[in-house]
């Protein structure tokens, strides 16, 4: 009994040690960059904690470029487009989970589909319809081509399948319009899963890089992914303070956002299953 | 009284009767319709330009024909970015999940800190991929990067491990394996928790050991998870090519392209559309053929009619 119970012991220590290793291994390189970014460049790579701390990487790098401008872009992007997504996903969610119309079964098909494709894979087609559209080099420009989510669609007509009928029907007897119905009991009643939605929906275009690429040419709608990569790996070669300051730039807001949020976030992404 | 006075003294559920005496159907219709413009004209209209646009001849009045697709099964590159982008299926999907088992496996049991373990694998996963690329690029870096630091530690001669074309491809699987691993484990996490207790007490109670609930019990029914984010893994790999730009640019030597990017290279950098139209046809045809195998998956998962 006892010695069992001792060697169980040992395996479970073993076990958490293990995982212990493996996690910190994982945050090392994120860990090591961020360490490197608050250091003299001739001191970054030393573990010496006593001397060599600054924010002199920060800073030039900040300066080299409209970063200020880079940011309120991004906000402009994520927070906007999140919005439009979340406004016409849920219209066309309602439509789906509430109705029944003819084409819905292939309406849903199609947008089934769309869930593969992304809108930022027919780089130059989409290049030409925004153009297009006189909308080139600009913030919308850039969102527009997302602004109809099909995720959005799927996770909010899932959320809204649970609506109990209940709900539903007491809002019917008191004569609440189609629009009323949705407002005061599918909306309040899912409003989890629409959080669930904005954060993804945040966290994955405060991450895209390709489209904003291609669709703007100067700072005014520059989304900060695009901002930095020029100064990541310039012609000149790679230095400490660019990488490091630079990763800074790029991944800070956003992981602070997320370190807050991590549960939530965490939950978000569990849900979503299907990005 | 004009209509505009009256508008603005009705309260405003007169104001949105009319909306109340259209039929289901129609009004189902009407509040699909953003939606369905938005999706069309940014995905469906644009798959068939771009379907037409291959279509026309690779010179100025050539007839319509498949000459576009012919010379991008002759072109090297495009051979290239195409067996790198099955390479990187092939090898980082299968690790990516493993690692991602392991790591739900390991943080599902309770010790301390858990949550921290639980951020430390996810908290990649959050990144941009910008920002991944820009850490590995450190990392790697030749002079002072800790890759080649453990390298001459091991007694193994320096290298630009991102400059060479041998190792190029494996550098930049690492980076890809250390972004997804995290969020798959979020979805085996998931998955372990719907597991009923009862099933590994009762092994534990039969005397099997970790390894052999881990194959029985554990394994087994985590497939469904792993079928979908197989999917996922596998779409991922031909959608993620954001690092390349800040890496490698495709580089050495073309050694370490990827189909997304040629797209980009050959319609942004070299001017060739109706190539980048065939390539990009190409491509799209892979992602719908995984969504429609996604697409079954799911249905079996939820009943979404």
């Amino acid at each position: 009994m006892s010695a069992r119970f001792w060697m169980n012991r040992t395996t479970d220590a073993l076990g958490v040690l293990r995982t212990w290793l493996l996690a910190g291994i994982w945050i090392a390189p994120l860990a090591y960059v961020l360490w490197a970014s608050f250091r003299e460049p001739s001191v970054a790579l030393s573990l010496d904690i006593t001397r060599g701390w600054t924010f002199d990487n920060l800073v030039t790098v900040w300066n080299a470029a409209p970063f200020g401008r880079y940011y309120i872009n991004t906000a402009i992007l994520v927070l906007g487009l999140a919005a439009t997504q979340i406004v016409i996903g849920t219209l066309a969610a309602y439509a789906f989970a509430r109705f029944e119309f003819p084409g819905r079964e292939l309406l849903f098909l199609f947008v089934l589909i769309q869930l593969m494709i992304f809108p930022e894979i027919l780089l130059l087609e989409n290049f030409r319809i925004v153009s297009a559209l006189g909308l080139y080099n600009t913030i919308p420009g850039i969102g527009i081509v997302s602004a109809a989510s099909a995720f959005a669609i799927f996770l909010i007509r899932q959320a809204f399948r649970s609506v109990p009928k209940e709900l539903v029907e007491a809002a019917e007897v008191e004569g609440a319009s189609r629009l009323g119905i949705l407002w005061r009991v599918y909306i309040p009643v899912t409003r989890s899963s629409i959080a669930a939605f904005a954060l993804i929906s945040i966290s994955s275009h405060w991450n895209s890089f390709l489209w904003p690429l291609i669709i703007t040419r100067s700072p005014e709608a520059r989304p900060v992914t695009v901002g930095i990569a020029r100064y990541l790996a310039p012609d000149t070669g790679l230095s400490i303070t660019a990488l490091s300051a630079g990763t800074v730039i790029v991944v800070g807001p956003l992981l602070i956002f997320f370190l807050i949020f991590q549960k939530r976030f965490m939950q978000s992404f569990v849900r979503s299953e299907i990005v | 009284m004009t209509l505009e006075d009256s508008g603005f003294r009705l309260p405003r559920r007169r104001l949105l009767a009319p909306l109340g005496r259209i039929p289901d159907p129609v009004f189902a219709w009407l509040i699909l319709l953003p939606a369905l413009i938005g999706l069309s004209t940014f995905s469906i209209v644009p798959m068939a330009i771009g379907i037409w646009n291959s279509l026309q001849g690779a010179r100025s009045g050539e007839p319509m024909g498949l000459g576009q697709y012919q010379a991008m099964i002759g072109d090297p590159i495009f051979s290239t970015a195409l067996v790198n982008n099955l390479l990187f299926s092939v090898v980082t999907v299968p690790i990516s999940l493993a690692l991602a088992m392991l790591m739900a496996v390991l943080v599902n049991r309770r010790f301390h800190g858990r949550a921290l373990a639980r951020l430390a694998f996810f908290t990649p996963a959050m990144l941009p991929v910008v920002g991944a690329a820009s850490i590995w690029l450190f990392m790697y870096q030749p002079d002072f990067g800790v890759i080649n630091s453990l390298l001459e530690t091991l007694g193994l001669a320096r290298q630009n491990l991102l400059g060479q074309p041998s190792t190029v491809l494996p550098a930049l699987m690492v980076v890809m394996v250390w972004k997804e691993a995290g969020f798959f484990m979020l979805l085996y996490l998931a998955a372990l928790q719907s597991i009923p207790g009862e099933l590994n007490e009762a092994a534990v109670l039969e005397g099997a050991g970790g390894w052999y609930r881990f194959r029985r019990i554990t394994f087994p029914l985590l497939m469904p998870t792993t079928l979908f984010a197989l999917i996922i893994a596998v779409a991922n790999s031909f959608k993620h090519v954001d690092f390349l730009f800040v890496m490698t640019q495709g580089g050495p030597a073309n050694a370490s392209t990827l189909l997304l990017y040629h797209i980009w290279d050959t319609a942004f950098i070299q001017f060739r559309p109706g190539y980048a139209a065939a390539v990009s046809t190409f491509l799209v045809t892979i992602l719908v053929i995984l969504a429609v195998v996604q697409i079954r998956l799911l249905d079996r998962r939820i009943h979404y009619r």
